[in-house]
């Protein structure tokens, strides 16, 4: 996945010569070193230091450059009073990439696994955040975010080469995706968690409808709120704390345009730990059988 | 040549002296801010870097108020953006907006914010949280060097504000990068907010740590535009970033407060206010 936002890194720096891109000593986990082996003079490893990084990103972007920045998620949030104060205030044009996310850096322990960010990034006025799926669509992501004007910031998680969403399914800033159309219970997830939803849909047999939405903020509303209409009953998924994520950002929407009941799954309020990926996510019921499991458990209420 | 040697020595002297009466005139104004702004302004230490960011704007850098958004200008960082009643005198000043808007300073919908925002003209970045003047400096600095452009960073942060990690982060940057077309001026009026600098977390000495990262580093008056012009010059000489160590008072100009942190943040009553005017229209 780092791989691919690599590439595309590379293609959108050979359009365009404003392009910069910066990291703090984490050139290669994190993919850019492939733009500083393409263009060295347009590449600035600042060491390991996120907080200088963020305002040397800002300085960049006050004199008309697009500054990338790559860090792993958990470590730009160290940067996130710099963020807020400085870029997100003055609505710089400089797109900040989180990788590592979620419970991804499994084996490093809580220290560097990251449930906040989407919850930390998503409260700044200006501030546009997604969270890409697969392959394609972090491709198309990461140029959607370097072509709009202002702050972004984008979560990359499992370096897996995940190809989940079809081929139809473009990503557009701002908007959702219906995956997989059912009516009996709305399903709402983004990140990897949506190729565990598909499997889980289809595991259970459920009529579920599966939302992907890959851009949390600005939030697709609209089709939100339609699709909560249509099943009366929402399920939000994510690989993030289920306080101010995806989760957090649909029940504050639907809680004032169409109430109904809204179950979050996602890791409940605690640090992570060291251990397997897969583990890690079976422990937090991430995986396709717990959520399942959840669907099932709610569609059964509802008849009962 | 000694005919021009001496024309220039006098134009020299005529243009210090126009300065001098321009920061005059912008002590003047931060006065008056002191005592129409109800909430009060950060007064000692918007005094104590009058004379070094008028300098900047009326004798090195190369800027127009007609042109707020030229690429190629120089380009001045407040680091220490409470003292921002200083910057938005110097820029009413040279031009930048009228003087009418001082009234208007931290009230609502005020183009003139209580601490520097883009939305004044002339403020070239943002500050009010403190330590994150040096790197934005850096940025810029970067950007200069990579479209060719000749232009200038000049950044000011306060004594103070060099508690905060992220100056010492960007010290070690700079002279990484050689950037020798940054300065960083330190407003070294020996108080922060709750007591003086070297009782809150001692910063001596400071020169020496600044040139241990790397910093070509001057001390200078910096209450003496001339000293502080000659310093500016000598960085320009500089094959990588230069600093210099301005040492000033807080609240200079004003002798109740000099020295002192008695005007930290306040507001001035009408006798206050007029005792310091009275002050400053007797200064030479």
């Amino acid at each position: 996945m780092r791989a691919i936002f690599g590439d595309t890194l590379v293609s959108l720096g050979e359009e365009n010569h404003t392009l910069m891109a910066l990291t703090a000593d984490v050139a290669k986990p994190t993919g850019v070193s492939k733009f500083a082996e393409a263009y060295p003079s347009r590449f600035f490893n600042v060491g390991i230091s996120e907080q200088d990084m963020i305002g040397i990103a800002a300085g960049l972007a006050l004199s008309g450059d697009i500054p990338v920045v790559a860090v792993f998620a958990p470590f730009l949030m160290r940067a996130w009073e710099q963020i807020r104060s400085t870029i997100a205030r003055a609505n710089l044009n400089v797109k900040m990439v989180g990788t590592h996310a979620g419970l991804s850096a499994s084996d490093e322990g809580g220290s560097h696994q990251s449930l906040e960010d989407v919850c930390l990034m998503r409260v700044l006025p200006n501030m546009t955040v997604v969270v890409p799926g697969d392959r394609q669509e972090i491709a198309e992501a990461t140029r959607a975010i370097v072509q709009m004007k202002g702050p972004a910031y984008m979560r990359l998680g499992r370096d897996e080469s995940l190809k989940f969403l079809e081929g139809d399914c473009v990503f557009r800033l701002g908007k959702a995706a219906t995956v997989a159309d059912g009516h009996d219970i709305t399903v709402f997830s983004n990140g990897a968690m949506t190729s565990e939803v598909l499997d889980a849909v289809k595991a259970t047999k459920l009529s579920a409808k599966v939302v992907h939405v890959p851009t949390v903020k600005p939030l697709d509303e609209e089709a939100i709120v339609a699709a909560a209409r249509e099943t009366g009953l929402v399920v939000c998924v994510e690989e993030h704390s289920v306080i101010g994520g995806l989760g957090g950002a649909i029940a504050e929407l639907l809680s004032s345009e169409y109430p109904v009941p809204i179950t979050r799954v996602g890791v409940k309020d605690v640090f992570g730990e060291s251990g397997p990926q897969r583990d890690l996510l079976r422990k937090h019921g991430l995986v396709a059988e717990s959520i399942g499991d959840v669907m099932m458990n709610i569609v059964g209420r509802k008849a009962a | 040549m000694r005919a021009l040697q001496e024309e220039m020595d006098q134009r020299y002297l005529v243009e210090i002296q126009m300065l001098k009466e321009k920061i005059k005139k912008i002590r003047k104004s931060v006065l008056e801010m002191t005592a129409s702004t109800l909430p009060g302004i950060h007064v000692g230490a918007s005094l104590s870097c009058i004379d070094i960011i008028a300098t900047l704007y009326f004798m090195k850098m190369r800027h127009s108020p007609y042109r707020p958004d030229w690429s190629d200008r120089d380009r001045f960082i407040l680091s220490k953006g409470h003292a921002a009643p200083a910057l938005y005198a110097v820029l009413a000043e040279a031009g930048y907006f009228p003087k009418e808007e001082f009234g208007t300073l931290k009230s609502l919908n005020s183009r003139l914010q209580g601490h520097p925002d883009l939305r004044t003209p002339g403020v070239d970045a943002p500050s009010g949280s403190l330590g994150q003047g040096l790197s934005i400096g850096i940025g810029m600095a970067l950007a200069a060097r990579h479209r060719g452009s000749k232009n200038r960073i000049y950044v000011l942060v306060g004594d103070g504000e060099c508690d905060e990690g992220q100056v010492w982060e960007a010290l070690m940057t700079a002279a990484h990068l050689r950037l020798n077309n940054l300065v960083l001026i330190i407003d070294r009026n020996g108080w922060q907010l709750d007591d003086r600098t070297e009782e809150v977390k001692r910063k001596a000495p400071l020169k020496s740590k600044i040139e241990s990262f790397g910093w070509q580093t001057y001390v200078v008056n910096g209450h003496d535009p001339e000293k502080i012009l000659d310093a500016l010059d000598l960085c320009e000489l500089s094959d990588g970033p230069a600093a210099i160590i301005a040492n000033t008072m807080k609240g200079k100009g004003v002798t109740f407060m000099e020295g002192t942190n008695k005007g930290h943040k306040m507001r001035f009553s009408n006798e206050e206010y007029l005792e310091a005017l009275a002050e400053l229209e007797e200064a030479s």
